[in-house]
């Protein structure tokens, strides 16, 4: 067990290398560590683990129901859902079944709301139905004027992505998986002689040799696919969505998930209410051709903010704490592109899309049918090890916190010492952020991990403080 | 598992006016008096205000200040308890706190917040681009500099040109940060020219700032001149100065009426709020003023608050005090009848040459008053309130304006 951000990599050579620490990577690196006779690593690029779209969606778990009937993406969505459900509640991972609202604004999309009950329908969700005007008003009176009915999906709900992704690297770390960050993969190449049967994938930090190489790579699956198979199954083309996210005291504007009735660029702008007690509003869907480009734009906001005058008016009303942009990786495919090579000893998992939070844990029992079949005897993907099972730290509004916990407070007075005032988070929180088995690697990391600093002030009270716990321990100060 | 006590006077915030005010309560012995500072020491804002400008004279440095203020509530009989945070309600006047030696539930007869105010930060400007480190606020970037000596950067905007932002230049100038420039969307700095000449950097007059650059870090700020026209000037730090906003969550979720201007609770001359009990003070209220005038109210919550312990009636009703554009906030805001006499601080969008402010209740001409002088974007300008006995009771919102 072991988490590597600089120096050397080991050379001995892996039997299943995983590139890309994002939801899915990390979700398949835990699935191989269940298995623990594998020697697996979990390379990425940078200096976390969810540092790439994982760490900037919209937080939905969702029930799959506007998938599209018979995809894979339909399939994994709702298995996903179910499995990462139950996984959460083990883990302590955040999730609040609030439920989506799909509000139409006019007789256009409310005429199309039958449509999106019978496809809920073949995707096997039974639970949809439609409601009208006055219903919706009832259920959201906040809602701007003309709602004109709504599909309701009780089963939508909103998860912390944060926890999930560090969850599944913790125990995929716990279960022995060598997780070297810092790392990216610029070379694929196979080894001559002897180590035929290994790829070497070089990095900044040397090469890592391995059996089977799984393609995590998000929004740069593409890339890796075309270096090692020396042409590409798909193009990653991202889509930018901003987001806004206001202040927890507009909380209590809204009780569901406010869907729009979605168009051909996908899902459109929502409303939202996260599990750390804020109100989401967005995203944009903008294609693009740089996978850098997660800066949010002075038209993009202001198209956000038109939007959600609209659907929620009191919302503009309230303080905004933070703006963002994640890139979806959208392909020329409308699924997932998932594709096992057996003779290259090479899976791909790109194009997860919009909903790759929700599959994650299908996704990754699929690729590892896919590796048994593809190596047959070659690897022991029998042995199911049992996993210890994580505790997360709750970020979340709905379940109590350190501090406002007296039994845990008394153990230790450190859960009781508020650094993070707007998040109330102490202390505690963030001395065990920073010695847990995935430390975070930047400010950002331990922000993803407590919430410290992610509040409405945005570090005007604490980001001394916390920059100053930060520096302490860890590497360099041990506590100091 | 929460404890439970109960005082006479529980203040929430130990910056000068909760400090203030304690000192004025527990100075005349009639009351037991609680001041909860969620910070790791008493004193509020002035605590990282390492430069001169405090106390009467403005002889005093902020930490000096700060604890001067400290020193005369503890002297006074106050208990100062820091490291306790006010998380919530449990009752009108009972509150929740958590601290490192557990939860407790503090019911008191009369609850005065005093929670200040915090700077807007870049997100809740909506400044678009990419999420850097090297952004900060005033306060974060004083502290760091002050308290904790940290490493900040090496050359830095700094975005307003309002008091507190060569308070930034200060403190950078005090970390060895080079400031390329000070930008702010006015026509000039918000302070005297020689103030902002002594400061000896660069004032870009207006320009907004359109876009953050960099990834891991802050690479450099485009800014936007109000002719559309655009530059990139190269930093590693910004400083989003000024644009204050009163701490009023614990208000708002003790369903304390706000005011719309402020966005702090709504206050009568008295700083009684809508809710009996409850009063409010200094920048949590309206921000942000000098640190004496936070004090001044302090001293004067503390009478009204000592007559409401001892049975002075807690009005019901009042008249909301709003101000016209281009005015953006007046406090207090709400009068009470038989309200007297005092005075009222207002803020103005756009800057007001010798401006003649004239109130009015239901288009009736109540005051007239002329402030001598320009009065610039964002700072103080007053009103006196000689002619608050002829508020009609009954009547609608009493308007300030600038006639
Ligand atoms: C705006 C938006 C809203 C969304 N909303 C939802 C939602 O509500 N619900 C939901 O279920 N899903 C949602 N999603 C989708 C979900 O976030 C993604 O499907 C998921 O995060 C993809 O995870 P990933 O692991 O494939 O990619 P990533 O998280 O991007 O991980 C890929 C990792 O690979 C690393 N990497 C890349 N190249 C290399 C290399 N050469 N060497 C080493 N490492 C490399 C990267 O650094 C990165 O960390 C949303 C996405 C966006 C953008
Ligand atoms: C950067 C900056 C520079 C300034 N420079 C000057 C100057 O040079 N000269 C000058 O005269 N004035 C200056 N001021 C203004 C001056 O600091 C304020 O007028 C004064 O601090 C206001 O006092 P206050 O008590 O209302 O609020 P604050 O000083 O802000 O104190 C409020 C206190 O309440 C605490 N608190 C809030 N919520 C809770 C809770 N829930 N539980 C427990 N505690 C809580 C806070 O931690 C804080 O300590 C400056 C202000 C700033 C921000």
């Amino acid at each position: 067990m072991s988490v590597t951000t600089k120096g050397p990599l080991p050379a001995e050579p892996y039997d299943v290398t995983v590139v890309g620490a994002g939801v899915v990577g990390s979700a398949i690196a835990r699935e191989l560590a269940g298995h623990h006779r594998l020697r697996v690593a979990l390379v990425e690029a940078s200096g976390d683990v969810g540092n790439g779209t994982s760490k900037a969606n919209t937080a939905i778990l969702h029930t799959g129901f506007d998938a599209v009937p018979g995809s894979l993406e339909a399939r994994l969505v709702r298995e996903g859902s179910r499995l990462l459900a139950a996984y959460a509640a083990e883990s302590g991972i955040p999730v609040e079944p609030v439920g989506a609202l799909l509000v139409a604004w006019n007789e256009e999309q409310l005429s199309a709301l039958p449509g999106l009950l019978e496809k809920a329908e073949r995707n096997g969700y039974d639970d949809a139905r439609i409601i009208g005007a006055d219903e919706v008003r009832a259920r959201e009176p906040h809602l701007g004027e003309g709602a004109l009915g709504a599909l309701d999906v009780p089963g939508e709900s909103i998860i912390c992505p944060w926890t999930t992704t560090l969850a599944y690297a913790t125990q995929a770390v716990r279960g022995g998986v060598d997780l070297h960050l810092n790392s990216e993969v610029q070379k694929v190449s196979s080894a001559p002689g002897a180590d035929a049967q290994c790829h070497e994938l070089s990095t900044p930090r040397g090469v890592v040799r391995t059996r089977y190489l799984i393609n995590a790579a998000g929004l740069h699956a593409d890339a890796l696919d075309r270096r090692l198979l020396g042409r590409g199954e798909f193009t990653v083309t991202p889509r930018r969505g901003q987001l806004i996210v206001f202040d927890k005291l507009a909380r209590d504007l809204v009780s569901h998930i406010l869907l729009p009735v979605p168009t051909a660029l996908g899902k459109g702008v929502l409303v939202a209410p996260t599990v750390y007690g804020n109100v989401l509003l967005g995203p944009t869907a903008e294609e693009l051709d740089d996978k850098g480009a997660t800066h949010t734009t002075h038209d993009g906001l202001a198209d956000l903010r038109a939007k959600g005058r609209r659907i929620l008016p009191a919302l503009l009303d309230e303080e905004v704490t933070a703006v963002y942009a994640g890139l979806r990786a959208a392909t020329e495919y409308d699924d997932y592109q998932i594709h096992s090579a057996p003779e290259e000893r090479y899976i791909t998992v790109g194009g997860i899309r919009s909903t790759g939070l929700t599959a994650s844990m299908a996704i990754a029992e699929y690729v590892v049918g896919l590796l048994a079949d593809a190596a047959g005897p070659d690897l022991d993907l029998t042995v199911g090890g049992n996993l210890d099972p994580v505790s997360m730290p709750n970020l979340g509004e709905a379940f109590p916190r350190p501090y406002q916990r007296a039994d845990l407070i008394a153990t230790d007075p450190a859960y009781g010492s508020i650094v993070c005032h707007c998040e109330r988070v102490t202390r505690g929180e963030i001395r065990d952020a920073l010695i847990s088995t995935v430390p975070p690697g930047s400010l950002d990391g331990l922000r993803r991990r407590t919430r410290a600093r992610g509040g409405r002030c945005q570090g005007f009270y604490c980001g001394a403080a916390v920059r100053e716990l930060f520096d302490g321990w860890g590497e360099s100060g041990a506590a100091r | 598992m929460r404890r439970q006590r109960s005082v006479d006077v529980l203040v929430v915030g130990a910056g000068p006016a909760g400090l203030a005010a304690a000192a004025s309560l527990a100075g005349s012995g009639a009351a037991t008096v609680e001041v909860l500072e969620r910070e790791a020491r008493a004193g509020g804002v002035p605590r990282h205000c390492h430069h001169g400008g405090f106390g009467r004279w403005g002889a005093a440095t902020g930490p000096r200040y700060a604890e001067d203020l400290v020193e005369a509530a503890l002297g006074a009989g106050a208990a100062v308890r820091a490291g306790v945070s006010a998380t919530g309600w449990s009752g009108p006047l009972s509150v929740d706190t958590t601290g490192p030696h557990g939860l407790e539930r503090i019911t008191a007869r009369a609850v005065v917040l005093a929670t200040g105010a915090r700077e807007r930060p870049r997100t809740a400007r909506l400044v678009p681009g990419s999420r850097p480190a090297g952004v900060f606020t005033t306060g974060e970037l004083q502290q760091a500099v002050h308290v904790y000596r940290q490493e900040i950067g090496t050359r830095a905007v700094v975005v307003g040109a309002e008091p507190v932002s060569y308070a930034a230049r200060s403190a950078l100038r005090r970390a060895g940060v080079d400031v390329a420039a000070l930008v702010t969307e006015e026509a000039r700095a918000q302070v005297s020219r020689g103030r902002a000449a002594a400061a000896r950097v660069p004032l870009l007059t207006g320009v907004s700032v359109a876009e953050l650059l960099g990834r891991e870090r802050l690479s450099g700020v485009r800014l936007r001149r109000r002719d559309g026209r655009e530059r990139v000037l190269s930093c590693d730090t910004v400083v989003f100065t000024g644009d204050f906003v009163p701490d009023h969550e614990l208000a708002r979720r003790g369903g304390v009426l706000l005011d719309a201007g402020t966005r702090g609770p709504a206050v009568d001359m008295s700083f009684r709020t809508a809710s009996p009990g409850v009063f409010a003070v200094g920048s949590g209220v309206h921000a942000v003023e000098p640190a004496r005038v936070a004090a001044g109210e302090g001293v004067r919550v503390a009478r009204a608050v000592r007559g409401h312990l001892g049975g002075v009636g807690w009005p019901c009703g009042a008249v909301p005090v709003v101000a016209d554009a281009p005015l953006r906030w007046v406090a207090p805001n709400r009068l009470v009848p038989g309200a007297s006499g005092g005075r009222f601080i207002l803020r103005t969008a756009e800057a007001l040459v010798c401006p003649v402010l004239v109130v009015r209740q239901d288009g009736r001409f109540l005051y007239r008053q002329r402030v001598l002088g320009a009065v610039l974007a964002n700072r103080g300008l007053y009103l006196s309130g000689g002619w608050v006995g002829k508020v009609d009771a009954g009547g609608g919102p009493v308007r300030v304006a600038v006639g």
